[in-house]
């Protein structure tokens, strides 16, 4: 196998397991902050404005690490830097 | 596929280019200025307001409320609104107007949120020692103790960091998927992502603006307060 072979194979799988593995902690989270807030909209259904406000800024919060993963694979993907180097040796040779 | 608005360039003359994000960056700035122009023209206060000028109230008076509850002075939030409200209807605008095809916003690119984190990066120290003094603000980083300098360092760059990639992530996934589904499912799909976007959109333009506001509010509370 050449270079390239090589990182093409370490690239596709690694942003694979980055988004599979990214997306467990955040999706634990979201899972958790979602049922905390139905549990609280459930006893305080006055301060409901206040709740969702909070939630929302926090999931995004949570959600803010999945999307790095997802940044991570998708610059793995299309805009590979050691993938454009080995690109560029190869045409130079 | 390409990854941002940045891949295409219009004009190139060595380390300078032209690209859509630039395009569409001074475009947007070009129409809220006029916007803003053209409503703050013939303002008055009169029973009858016109309709206009209704919504520039409601706007920034909102903003202002949102300003207020996280926990900077009447003073304060009035001479914050014109930098905090700036980045947040520009961010709003810039994330809503994708309901108009072949728009790519440029808060999808790197640059324009590196841009934009980067003001927020300049202007918390600015307004802190503006607030306390040099020494006070500087003596900011000492606390609790000397032994978190370091860490208060580390998290001034780090936070200005998730800035930036937080909101281009966030634009640049959902033009993302919405082209993904558009080649897997046509029909129907790509319209529910595509209000889902709006909706991450606004909250994205909230969270920019909320997280801003907070920093400069730490920065600017004296060691008392």
């Amino acid at each position: 196998m050449d270079s390239m072979t090589l990182i093409a194979i370490a690239s596709i799988i690694t942003a694979g397991l980055t988004m599979a593995i990214g997306g467990i902690g955040p999706a634990i989270g979201e899972g958790r902050a979602v049922a905390s807030a139905l549990s609280s909209l459930a006893q305080q259904p006055d301060s409901a404005p206040t709740i969702t406000r909070t939630l929302f800024v926090g999931l995004a919060m949570i959600e803010s690490i999945a999307i790095y993963c997802f940044v991570v694979s998708m610059i793995l993907i299309f805009a590979n830097p050691f993938w454009s180097q080995a690109a560029a040796t190869a045409a130079g040779v | 596929m390409h990854l941002s608005s940045d891949e295409l360039v219009f004009w190139q003359y060595g380390f300078a280019n032209l690209n859509l994000t630039i395009v569409t960056t001074w475009g947007l700035m070009l129409l809220m200025t006029a916007g803003a122009w053209l409503v703050t023209k013939n303002l008055n206060d009169d029973l009858h307001i016109s309709r206009w000028q209704h919504v520039l109230e409601v706007t920034t008076l909102g903003i202002k409320a949102q300003i207020k509850e996280v926990g900077l002075s009447e003073r304060q939030s009035r001479k914050y609104i014109a930098f905090i409200g700036t980045l947040f209807l520009f961010i709003l605008v810039s994330n809503l107007l994708v309901i108009f095809p072949g728009y790519e916003p440029p808060t999808g690119s790197l640059s324009t949120t590196t841009a934009l984190a980067l003001c927020v990066f300049i202007a918390v120290p600015l307004f802190g020692i503006r607030e306390q003094g040099l020494t006070g603000y500087l003596k900011s980083y000492m606390q609790p103790t000397i032994i978190m300098l370091p860490f208060n360092i580390i998290s001034e760059i780090s936070r200005t960091l998730a800035l930036a990639i937080r909101l281009f992530g966030n634009v640049m996934s959902g033009g993302m998927i919405i082209a993904i589904l558009l080649t897997i499912t046509p029909l129907i799909f790509p319209l529910l992502l595509d209000v889902l976007h709006l909706l991450t959109g606004v909250v994205q333009a909230y969270i920019f603006s909320i997280l801003a506001t907070v920093y400069i509010a730490a920065a600017t509370r004296g060691e008392g307060a």
